[in-house]
């Protein structure tokens, strides 16, 4: 590198000796090669990101014949809402035609316990081992995050040994202790790097203060934390909404979480494919996560950021 | 000076409270991660078929596992698309995240957009891109009405492309993570870096490519871990886009475990081919461990 | 009577020895400063009184009782934190009663106490506010003051002006130092700012490693250092130190190094008295007279190398035995850079140490 430097010094003369006049700000064009190159780069790329979105929007809102005719990136020529409704209220998955709705509400009903009891037990969890220290508690704490890159598919079975001991196998219950499970090892270590982060003199201050273990928590730490409480919420939302692999494994068809129900509509075998109805589906599964990521914006990449790059 | 003290209480019961409220944590690591995956490793040894038995048969399971050409097209196709995905999510996301950090306007837009696929499931992912590549009316169908009568592009539906289809999805979805964490990285780069090169005279991409990779090596190998360990786990994205197939073209570990374990009912099967997941996902993730926490345990 | 009482007290983190077998005893009322460098374990000794590390090893006596096994609170200790710790989500108010309302004190009790605190801290119109709202020296007031509601005995203050700048950091030790003589609170302060810890305490342990290094008042600290670790750390501009050899020259004992040499017949030696061998000689830059003329037991003429104004004071720098040398004058009387003159000072001010051991002879 020491001769780039030399070349460089050596070229800087000249330009200053042309530059007798040059006086105040330095002339910046906004159509420069470089912002040309870049903008466009980034329009194009961001033109594919959105280009899924658009396919499934304008699909939905087609006719099947005009589906079968025109190409799949034309606007609709007739904006129909059918297959929205039909999507929602009446699609078939093996004998059941009552729509996605149904999975929708067993989505509903499994996301919301699941993420309050998973982040209540994290959450606690990150507190005692960040602040309270005790024997054995780093070891565990290592197995957990270690455990988090076991495949899921090592532990599925025992887990239904244990679900059906404890008589929950096939039930919403049995799903939500499973995702309270595996949501542990990435929000215990988001809630303990947090209070960790927090300063350790306020933890010694209540201490001197006699405040005890459940009342640094909830008087001194929770009303510090709300920030990383929205992230871990974000968090298990919408991965407990997306989930797939538990959602087919500890529940029966009756209590199918909505992307289970979303696949079996789509990849089922039997009738006509209707596209439109499909792609409505498709998108109703994903409103959630996705409006979810649209309203919290960077708290979203703050949320994947701590969780990943932090050890 | 007197010397009682207070009682000094049973070790056990120091800091009682903090250990009940541990005990989710202690329950999940002993009983589910490592109570689990020993009972699973066990069984594999087993000629289990609908319901566990310990009847061990050696490593009979393990023989057959190897011997069945649908395991070997799963293993080989997350080969394929693991290193591929690997080399081309590292390096798209990074080449997006060096955009982003280029101080340009409407960065938050920009990222929004790239970042938002991975909000969706994979199920989502699966089912969009199964409609874009489909040959009748997707991107095939497009490119012909739009003159090139001759242009074939049918990944779906053709057993030796069918896992690049897969890989197109794969990488919509997963660019964006990848390339909030090089921007992270790239923003955790002391700026006197760049005022220096600068001032050197260095060009940019050389600054790149010389000083700012190199020093971003822990990024890099975090999301290394991060990007393996899922790609490891990949499923729901398979069964939403392709069901495996066309044949057996686009199987996968995963679902070779599920359908062993779930659907053909031989437990021992699919216990013994998910050790295998978990023996994939140790080589990996067993040494960055070692240097990541076993370095900071020493001035932790 | 003995308000705090330690007695061989270690600490160990694994395998690392933080506390080697200390003792310390503070008198009831007595003002104590911990005083060494970062990592010394100064800040270690104050959150094992306080209760906030448990020991691995000794006792600790608080009034008589001993609290090695008590929690925080069951001490009969206040503590004031370097960051404050002001609890951010409650008010002034709040923060000074929640340890009260911990302890169920009855409400106009704690009423009457924040009342008192609040009068003698000056904090009356913040209660209401929250501590983003503060200054950094109204915030260490409040930090004060959680500890002053307690009604506690032993005050105990971890490095609690190291936030703040220069000129408050001086006001606050006034003020901390008024606070003492109107309580008459047994005070522990830890520190490593030596001016801090000789403008206010009543006795210094200098600390390194782990050990007490010196444990006496300041005065004593700072014109008698034990060993030539207190000697360097304490005094600014520190104490200049030239190694020579200790002689017998003509029946009188003499520090040599090179062409420096001192008589050292009225230095105070210790128990052991004079002996031969290699030496470091300290004196401070402000025990050596600078064209004071004559009546120095030693005397030499030496240039100025470098001149260094300091507002009232001036360091003058030069060399003595070889050796780099500094003194310090008052500004007026302060020679210029080049110029030739005569040092002198009394050995009776200097410290002597022994090179090998670093302990005072």
């Amino acid at each position: 590198m020491a001769d780039v430097r030399t070349a460089s010094v050596g070229q800087v003369e000249p330009r200053i000796a042309g530059h007798d006049e040059a006086w105040g700000p330095r002339p910046r064009r906004i159509f420069s090669r470089r912002n040309i190159v870049l903008y466009g780069a980034l329009v194009i790329v961001s033109l594919y990101y959105l280009m899924p979105l658009y396919v499934m929007i304008v699909t939905s809102l087609k006719t099947m014949p005009e589906i079968r005719l025109g190409n799949v990136f034309a606007p609709p020529v007739e904006i129909t809402f059918e297959p929205w409704v039909k999507a929602w209220s009446t699609a078939c998955t093996g004998l059941n035609c009552d729509g996605l709705s149904r999975g929708f509400w067993n989505s509903v009903r499994i996301t919301i316990p699941s993420v309050i009891i998973s982040i209540a037990i994290a959450s606690v969890n990150g507190y005692a081992l960040a602040n309270w220290r005790f024997k054995g508690g780093n070891t565990f704490f290592t197995i957990l995050i270690v455990g988090a890159f076991i495949p899921y598919q090592v532990m599925i079975y025992p887990i239904v040994i244990i679900l059906r001991e404890m008589g929950v196998y096939g039930t919403l219950t049995g799903l939500i202790i499973v995702h309270t499970i595996f949501g542990m090892p990435i929000n215990t270590l988001l809630f303990r790097n947090y209070f960790s982060s927090l300063p350790e003199e306020l933890f010694k201050a209540a201490r001197v203060d006699g405040a005890g273990f459940w009342g640094i928590y909830f008087r001194i730490m929770l009303p510090m934390s709300l920030p990383i409480f929205v992230v871990s919420m974000i968090i298990q939302v919408t991965g407990i909404w997306n989930d797939f692999l538990f959602g087919v494994v500890y529940t029966k068809p009756d209590t199918y979480p909505m992307t289970v129900q979303l696949n079996n509509i789509v990849n089922s075998v039997q009738g006509v494919k209707e596209y439109n109805v499909n792609m409505a589906a498709t998108i109703l599964t994903g409103l959630v996560p996705l409006v979810i990521y649209f309203i919290s914006g960077k708290l979203f990449v703050r949320g994947i950021a701590a969780g990943a790059v932090k050890g | 000076m007197p010397t009682e003290a207070t009682r000094r209480p049973n070790t056990l019961f120091r800091n009682l409270n903090a250990k009940i409220a541990s005990l989710p944590m202690i329950l999940t690591a002993l009983v589910v991660f490592v109570g689990g995956t020993i009972w699973t490793i066990t069984y594999s040894f087993t000629n289990s078929r609908l319901l566990p038995r310990l009847n061990f048969i050696g490593l009979d399971q393990y023989e057959r596992l190897w011997s069945t050409p649908r395991w070997i097209a799963s293993i080989q196709n997350l080969v394929i698309y693991g290193s591929l995905s690997l080399i081309f999510s590292l390096l798209i996301g990074f080449v997006l995240a060096a955009l982003l950090d280029q101080k340009i306007r409407f960065e938050n837009t920009f990222r929004s957009i790239i970042l938002y696929p991975f909000a969706l499931s994979f199920i989502v992912t699966g089912l969009v891109w199964q409609w874009l590549l489909n040959p009748d009316f997707g991107v095939q169908h497009l490119v012909r009405t739009l003159g090139w009568e001759s242009f074939t592009f049918n990944p779906l539906y053709d057993q030796s492309i069918v896992i690049y289809g897969i890989l197109i999805a794969g990488l919509w979805q997963g660019t964006g993570l990848v390339m909030c964490l090089m921007l992270a990285g790239l923003r955790g780069i002391d700026e006197d870096i760049w005022k220096a090169a600068r001032v050197d005279g260095i060009p940019m991409w050389k600054t790149y490519i010389f000083i700012v990779i190199p020093m971003m090596r822990p990024v890099f190998v975090t999301t290394l871990v991060i990007i393996a360990s899922g790609i490891v786990r990949i499923y729901d994205l398979v069964v939403a886009q392709t069901s495996g197939g066309p044949g057996h073209a686009s199987e996968v570990p995963a679902k070779y475990v599920y359908d062993y374990m779930f659907a053909a009912q031989n437990l021992g099967q699919g216990f013994a081919a998910s050790t295998m997941m978990l023996l994939t996902v140790a080589i990996v993730v067993v040494p960055w461990a070692y240097l990541e926490f076993g370095g900071r345990r020493r001035h932790g | 009577m003995t308000s705090v009482l330690v007695r061989d007290l270690s600490l160990n983190f694994g395998a690392v020895e933080v506390l080697k077998s200390l003792n310390l005893e503070v008198a009831e009322g007595e003002f104590l400063v911990l005083l060494g460098p970062s990592g010394c374990g100064k800040s270690t000794l104050l959150n094992c009184i306080a209760g906030l590390l448990d020991v691995s090893a000794g006792q600790i006596f608080i009034n008589g009782k001993n609290v090695t096994w008590n929690e925080p609170k069951d001490r009969g200790i206040g503590m004031v934190f370097q960051s404050y710790a002001l609890y951010p989500q409650m008010t002034v108010e709040g923060n000074l009663s929640f340890g009260l309302k911990n302890a169920r004190l009855p409400r106009d009790e704690i009423a009457r106490r924040i009342a008192r605190a609040a009068e003698i801290l000056q904090i009356e119109p913040l209660l209401q506010r929250k501590p983003a709202a503060l200054s950094g020296g109204q915030r260490q007031r409040v930090a004060i003051g959680r500890a002053l509601v307690r009604d506690v005995d032993v005050f105990l203050f971890d490095e609690p002006l190291s936030n703040l700048d220069a000129k408050l950091r001086s006001e606050l030790r006034i003020e901390i130092k008024r606070l003492h003589q109107k309580l008459a609170n047994t005070m522990i302060y830890v520190t490593h700012d030596q001016i801090e810890a000789l403008t206010l305490a009543d006795r210094i342990a200098v600390m390194k490693g782990g050990i007490i290094q010196q444990f006496d008042s300041p005065k004593t600290i700072y014109n008698r250092p034990v060993n030539r670790f207190v000697a360097d750390f304490i005094g600014s501009p520190g104490m200049n130190f030239i190694e020579g050899e200790l002689e017998t020259r003509d029946g009188a004992p003499w520090f040599v190094a090179g062409d420096f040499r001192a008589p050292v017949s009225n230095y105070p030696f210790d128990g052991k008295g004079f002996r031969q061998g290699p030496a470091s000689f300290g004196i401070r830059p402000e025990h050596v007279g600078v064209n004071t003329g004559d009546g120095w037991p030693f005397s030499a003429r030496v240039p100025v190398e470098v001149v260094e104004p300091m507002g009232s004071d001036t360091l003058v720098w030069t060399r003595l035995g070889g050796q780099s040398f500094t003194m310090r004058v008052t500004s007026e009387r302060s020679p210029r850079t080049g110029e030739t003159v005569t040092i002198g000072f009394d050995p009776l001010n200097a410290s002597l140490f022994d090179t090998e051991t670093g302990e005072r002879l």
